[in-house]
């Protein structure tokens, strides 16, 4: 072991060792340090942000930790994305937990380790170091799910993903156990090399789709999507905005990673089934959503059809498909995370709403908030010329490049169908007469949120170049460019 | 030769045995019990397979610890059987569909059972001989140093799961009151006692 | 592999007489046991219990964090066993990883001290 190898690894470990202090720091002070722990855990997230350009600034591929661990462009570019989504997502919590009297410190440590988790998954070169830092992820995620746990829906939604989680970790294991009898290696240079030498086998197939069948669980890709409205139903609001955001950054990066740099010699393998669940994905996403009236619900099948149509960049097994890809998912975060701190802020005196219907007339009780939902809604369906419209062009462009001229097609005709409920939300805001207004009463940290992210999404045309410049750079280094 | 294979189809058989037992079972704990004997007979079939270190620590781990706690989760949730078997025949179709592919792929991959030679080397290349090294110690010469990232990611993932269970579950009682041994030895006279001067005839 | 399996002979052999002694056991008082059943036998005693009654009861969620907390410790001590056999190959480096290791588990430890969940009320 060397010292660079511990450079390499030094954001990982900075977040372990902060995460370690915060916990004794924690407990010593009791639930009233939550305020406290938060904003040291958001500061622990930036830095160890920071830490990324500094000590890894070249993005060239370095391999360390005996081939277990990777630190290249792609991940830095996936880890920044993953960082600001949790800390995006702590920040909006503070306040939120407070009045809803959920004080427990614990929760943004728990935060912090998922995102470390997260980290580690983007970074695996190795099927054990996957499984453990996907393990490392999940585990504090289904206990962040139920946290409230006097409330029988948030406990449900806990024991839902836990089930299911560890049952496609299962499966997962299936996939990687295949994998490892019929190429001999756990790693993923040498499962390419002996791809290369020794070609496809029907076990190495089976163990492909095992493997995907378990991501595509952590990513909710429809026809495994169930516990998704459930989930993102039941969990407390900044919960839910965290799962919608930086475990499905993490998990697509992992998938993209995972298919591109062990199987890319592999493609007509698993081209099929990630065309298939993406398209699934899509219709889905957008057939199933229009009949919700809880947002929280929506928005689970919103992100369902988000997943199918990063999927389809995935699908075309490009460069310009994975530019995509990274695209996608960083224009989605700031659509997402803008989306989730408006929902954050529906109160009627005091209480929480969560129904679409409760929006009627956001226009007049409070422009501003529904100006900025109207923003994410046309990004998100992906009207011109906002962000939104740009990350599906990228996608469909590299589909159609790869000769997926169909997926491509069915992409459009599902995003049409999916305009029809985000427009909705938008009626509804400005044609219904109010019934009883929102609170005006949003938190400082929230508004500054909401306001940043429709900036981004709106003027993402003017200036696109540090994303996409970012997701280029990241994708060529994952076709060892 | 002939007592191992005799050991090896005794074991699985038991193993296959107490499977269907556990799933079959009325009685949640009995379910449990023989859960316990699965654990018990996959050990011995790990140690027919050489791997001394995990067929203990299936027993130090599996059996002593995770089989209690399923006991301790039967006996806390004192499930009705009777309420959980309604959905049985319902469901029994799909389980078994979901059986049979799993089952058929299993053939698939046991009748295309080809490696390259190159894989087939690179099989066999980084376990010692079970000779020269034992089990144990051939994990522990590359558990803590050659994967010593994966071990200590392990350690928190241990970590989360303690903090993820106490949150879960811990509950302060109110109005419990505890004994705490500092505080009553550090407990001064003045803080106990008063002396109240009683006028004579008159009470408090 | 066969010098190893014969260290288990032994085993074996202790395990076919468990098993044999135990059916033989249960053979013969079944057997040979007198068996006059009786519907009175198996009545309650006047006021008393059921003879035969679900035994189980709700447990406290209690029992669960113990449990809990048990397999983690359980299983940082199961690391420790190859450790101690390789310690003398695997040198200071090894040493110390497993130190940080358990440096990671001491942390979790005074947390669960601390906040009390190692008492009992």
């Amino acid at each position: 072991m060397l010292i660079s190898d511990i450079q390499t690894v030094l954001p990982e470990i900075f977040l372990a060792v902060v995460g370690m202090g915060l916990l004794i720091y924690g407990v010593f002070i009791g639930d009233k340090s939550m305020r406290q722990v938060s904003w040291l855990t958001v500061f622990a997230l930036i830095t160890a942000a920071a830490m990324l350009y500094v000590f890894g600034s070249t993005g060239e591929p370095e391999i360390a930790m005996n081939g277990l661990f990777i630190s290249d462009a792609f991940a830095h570019y996936a880890k920044l994305f993953i960082l600001l989504g949790a800390a995006l997502a702590v920040v909006m919590s503070v306040d939120f937990m407070e009045r809803e009297q959920i004080i427990r410190f614990e929760f943004p440590i728990l935060i912090l380790y998922a995102s470390l988790g997260m980290m580690m998954m983007v970074s695996a070169n190795d099927l054990m170091s996957l499984y453990i830092a996907l393990e490392l992820q999940s585990l504090p995620l289904y206990v962040v799910a139920s946290i409230r746990r006097d409330s029988l829906r948030s406990t449900e939604a806990g024991l839902k993903y836990f089930v299911l989680g560890a049952l496609s970790s299962g499966m997962l294991l299936y996939g990687c156990s295949m994998i490892y009898g019929f190429t001999g290696s756990t790693n993923f240079d040498a499962i390419a090399a002996a791809v290369a030498a020794g070609g496809v086998s029907t076990g190495l197939v089976i163990g492909i789709v095992f493997l995907m069948a378990g991501l595509a669980f952590k990513v909710s890709a429809a026809p495994f999507h169930m516990w998704t409205p459930d989930v993102y139903e039941g969990a407390p609001t900044p919960v839910t905005a965290l799962f919608a955001v930086a475990p499905k950054i993490a998990a697509i990066a992992l998938f993209s990673r995972v298919m591109i740099s062990p199987f890319g010699e592999a493609i007509e393998a698993w081209q099929q089934v990630v065309i298939l669940i993406s398209i699934l994905s899509m219709a889905l996403g957008s057939i199933a959503a229009i009949a919700q009236t809880n947002i929280k619900r929506l928005m689970a099948y919103s992100s369902i059809g988000h997943m199918g149509f990063a999927l389809v960049g995935l699908a075309a097994g490009t460069e310009t498909g994975i530019r995509g890809v990274m695209i996608y998912m960083a224009i989605y975060l700031f659509m997402n995370v803008g989306t989730f701190a408006i929902i954050l802020s529906m109160r009627q005196q005091g209480r929480m709403v969560e129904g679409i219907n409760d929006l009627a007339g956001l226009s007049k009780t409070s422009p501003g908030m529904a100006l900025a939902l109207t923003i994410f809604m046309f990004s998100m369906a992906g009207i011109p010329p906002l962000a939104g419209f740009f990350s599906k062009l990228y996608v469909f462009s590299a589909a159609i490049e790869a000769g997926l001229v169909t997926l491509a097609i069915l992409g459009v005709i599902a995003s049409v169908i999916g305009a029809f409920y985000y427009l909705r939300i938008i009626k509804v805001m400005y044609f219904d007469a109010p019934v009883e207004p929102i609170d005006d009463d949003m938190p400082r940290e929230t508004k500054a949120i909401m306001a940043v992210t429709a900036f981004v999404t709106l003027f993402f045309f003017i200036w696109p170049s540090p994303i996409v410049d970012g997701a280029a750079q990241a994708a060529s280094v994952l076709f060892g460019g | 030769m002939v007592i191992q294979a005799l050991a090896f189809y005794l074991f699985a058989g038991i193993t296959v045995a107490s499977a269907v037992m556990v799933v079959s079972s009325r009685n949640p704990v009995h379910s449990v019990l023989f859960l316990i004997l699965a654990f018990f007979n996959s050990a011995g079939l790990f140690v027919l397979l050489g791997a001394e270190f995990l067929a203990m620590i299936l027993v130090i781990v599996y059996v002593g610890a995770v089989a209690v706690l399923f006991l301790f989760v039967v006996m806390m949730l004192d499930v009705n059987v009777a309420q959980l078997r309604q959905g049985f025949l319902q469901y029994l179709p799909i389980g078994m569909l979901v059986g049979i592919v799993l089952l058929m792929e299993l053939a698939l991959i046991g009748g295309a059972w080809v490696l390259t030679p190159e894989i087939e080397a690179a099989l066999g290349q980084p376990i010692p001989p079970v000779t020269e090294v034992t089990n144990t110690e051939a994990l522990g010469q590359v558990i803590y140093t050659h994967y010593v990232y994966l071990f200590q990611a392990a350690g928190l993932i241990l970590l989360v799961a303690m903090i993820g269970a106490i949150v879960l579950t811990l509950r302060t009682r109110e109005g419990v009151k505890r004994q705490s041994i500092s505080k009553q030895n550090a407990k001064q006279r003045s803080e106990a006692v008063t002396v109240v001067k009683v006028p004579t005839g008159e009470g408090m | 592999m066969d010098a190893l399996l014969l260290e288990y002979l032994p085993i074996l052999i202790f395990l076919g007489i468990a098993i044999v002694m135990a059916t033989l056991m249960l053979a013969a008082s079944f057997v040979l046991g007198p068996s006059r059943p009786d519907s009175e036998k198996l009545s309650a005693y006047e006021c008393g219990f059921e003879a035969f009654d679900d035994a189980r009861s709700k447990f406290d969620v209690r029992f669960y964090l113990v449990a809990i907390l048990f397999i983690i410790f359980d299983l940082e001590v199961a690391f420790l066993f190859p450790w101690a056999i390789s310690l003398g190959d695997i040198g200071v480096f090894g040493f110390w990883s497993m130190v940080v290791f358990l440096g990671i588990l001491t942390v979790g430890f005074i947390y669960e001290w601390k906040k009390g969940a190692l008492e009992w009320e």
